[in-house]
């Protein structure tokens, strides 16, 4: 189980794989990985900024896979998330799960991910050349995150 | 001297231009509430910041309601719902 916040990009590839280590015991992994969109309506952003409170946000993370682990039977489970500068088309976040059976691997899975949305301490900033705007929260995502409660 | 550490996040670090600072306690220990209510009576953007409802505060990197009891050499952050994934 690990958790990490980075500038830096990640390798999917290399996280499956990490993934697949202890392999005799599992029999599903589950990957789901999280893009910047295209700005759809508004062509004046050019990138988005993402921040996090350091320390604090590793420890939510941390205990969202503490939270899946006891409701699911999974073997391992990582969070990615970058912080930053991003462009759209970029990997802004990663979770991955795996346990014997696909059923517990899919739910921790999108668990993970609604969680985090309404949770984990990150915010985005949209960049273009008039300045800058935060973003803000969905309801959409505190609907769907009420779903596990 | 109850001293606490004060982060603030995103929107309100531009909104309040402070990123963080060390605020003297008024008692030895206060609720969040209280100390919202402190920094609130800074002026007219403190007022909007700590009067808006969705504001969310942590203490010690936990998340705290307005009960929640903060004495010193706590560590208290305050930001707005969170956007990330």
């Amino acid at each position: 189980m690990s958790v990490s916040v980075q500038t830096e990009n990640f390798d999917v590839a290399a996280l499956y794989e990490a993934l697949k280590v202890d392999a005799p015991r599992i029999g599903a992994i589950v990957t789901f990985t999280g893009l910047v969109r295209e700005f759809n309506d508004d062509a004046s952003v050019e990138s988005l900024y993402l921040e996090h409170y350091p320390g604090m946000t590793e420890r939510v993370l941390e205990s969202l896979i503490e939270e899946a682990a006891k409701r699911w039977p999974i073997i391992n489970a990582f969070i990615v998330h970058r912080v930053g500068e991003l462009k759209p088309s970029d990997q802004i976040v990663f979770v991955g799960v795996n346990s014997a059976h696909r059923d517990a691997a899919f739910a921790a899975a999108e668990f993970l991910m609604d969680i985090l949305k309404t949770k984990a301490p990150f915010w985005k900033k949209e960049l273009g050349p008039e300045g800058s705007k935060w973003l803000d929260a969905k309801t959409s995502d505190d609907e769907r995150a009420t779903r596990w409660h | 001297m109850s001293t606490v550490k004060i982060l603030y996040f995103a929107r309100l670090r531009d909104e309040l231009d402070c990123a963080e600072e060390i605020f003297d306690l008024p008692h030895d220990s206060c609720s969040v509430s209280e100390l919202k209510q402190a920094l609130a009576d800074r002026g007219d953007a403190w007022r909007k910041v700590f009067n808006d409802g969705q504001l969310l505060a942590a203490v010690n990197q936990a998340m705290a309601n307005a009960d929640t009891r903060i004495s010193a050499n706590d560590e208290v952050g305050f930001f707005p719902p969170v956007t990330g994934g």
